[in-house]
């Protein structure tokens, strides 16, 4: 039997001086907040513009402001955050809006390139491979991190990028420490220097928002300590 | 300002934290025993004239405030106004100044 219930849908349109349009959208069982923004677009208005690609929660595509927060919307159900019968769809926060749910991701992967968050070899090559066991403490550290997705949920969510927007974020400085971890990088003394300072690792307040919103689970403020301790030891041993 | 003199920056206030969170308790848990007997203000600075142990560690204290404040200040200027560059850094080593002289000025008035 076909579910009579519906959805309203409140969806951002047009750029930062945009508003929201209401929409009605059948109900579905299992049905993800991407289903009812696809749903939207095939059926009411296909000049409403979104990013998707995975469909599956592996790309980072999705993400927009669901309900006030920031979510990967492929794999967000919409059971589990609609207010009732309502729901509110918006672009990510701290990024430029392109058009409607469309954001310009440009300056969250240009701070990954100023984190130097790119792996970075070794002159000559070494002898042996190198040997990285798994219990060790840098592997460790550095498995906590490395399944981000690049959403930028973390970024949307951080108070401090809404502060200061030279603010690396969290993402780019996560992305630091899985390679100041990575025993097979180079280039950690650049790297460290990059995101010292007050648009790195030192403007954190530690307010866990990352931590929060992070559709993987991960704790970018935990990376984001860590760097804080290493920039330290750095600055102390004359390195930075 | 460079990555190493931020990160000595952030070094300087997270030591004088620790130092501050010491010097706090002991300031306190001393002026509440000091109050509870009902002690004058001209009892105590007979208790203090002359103690280089109150003044050693008075000393301390201002020290970690002059260098706490001024830093923790420069950074809440940063996020919540427009001012940055030199002339922040140049008016907090100035703020760390007077409270380093109004600090020394009160700890040698209870010491002398």
């Amino acid at each position: 039997m076909p579910d009579e219930r519906t959805l309203q849908v409140k969806v951002w349109r047009g750029r930062e001086d945009g508003r929201f349009q209401a929409f009605t959208v059948p109900r579905r069982a299992s049905q993800t907040v991407l289903d009812v923004v696809t749903w939207i677009q095939r059926h009411l208005d296909t000049t409403l513009s979104y990013r998707y690609a995975c469909r599956v929660g592996m790309c980072g595509s999705c993400a927009m402001t669901v309900n006030g927060k920031p979510r990967w919307t492929c794999r967000t159900h919409v059971d589990k955050v609609a207010d009732g019968d309502i729901l509110t769809v918006g672009p990510l926060a701290n990024l430029p809006v392109v058009k409607d749910l469309a954001t310009d991701m440009a300056p969250f992967f240009d701070k990954w390139t100023k984190a130097e968050g790119r792996f970075v070899p070794e002159d000559d090559r070494p002898r042996e491979f190198h040997v990285v066991p798994p219990d060790t403490r840098e592997r460790q550290a550095a498995n906590a991190g490395i399944e981000c997705i690049g959403c930028g949920v973390c970024y949307a969510a951080c108070d401090i990028v809404r502060w200061n927007r030279d603010y690396l974020g969290p993402a780019a400085l996560n992305r630091a420490w899985t390679l100041v971890n990575d025993v097979r990088d180079a280039g950690n003394d650049a790297r460290l220097a990059a995101v010292a300072g007050d648009a790195g690792c030192h403007a954190c307040h530690s307010q866990e928002g990352c931590r929060t919103h992070c559709p993987k689970q991960i704790n970018p403020t935990a990376s984001i300590a860590g760097l804080k301790r290493a920039t330290a030891v750095a600055t102390i041993k004359g390195r930075l | 300002m460079t990555a190493r003199a931020e990160t000595r920056l952030w070094l300087a206030q997270r030591g004088s934290a620790a130092v501050l969170a010491l010097c706090v308790i002991v300031h306190l848990a001393t002026v509440i025993y000091a109050v509870r007997g009902g002690l004058t203000a001209a009892e105590i600075l007979g208790r203090t004239r002359g103690s280089a142990a109150w003044m050693a560690f008075y000393l301390l204290f201002v020290a970690a405030v002059a260098i706490h404040a001024p830093i923790g200040a420069r950074t809440i200027c940063r996020e919540m106004t427009a001012w940055r560059g030199r002339s922040l850094d140049v008016a907090m080593a100035l703020f760390g100044l007077l409270l380093a002289a109004l600090g020394l000025r009160a700890a040698l008035a209870v010491f002398s």
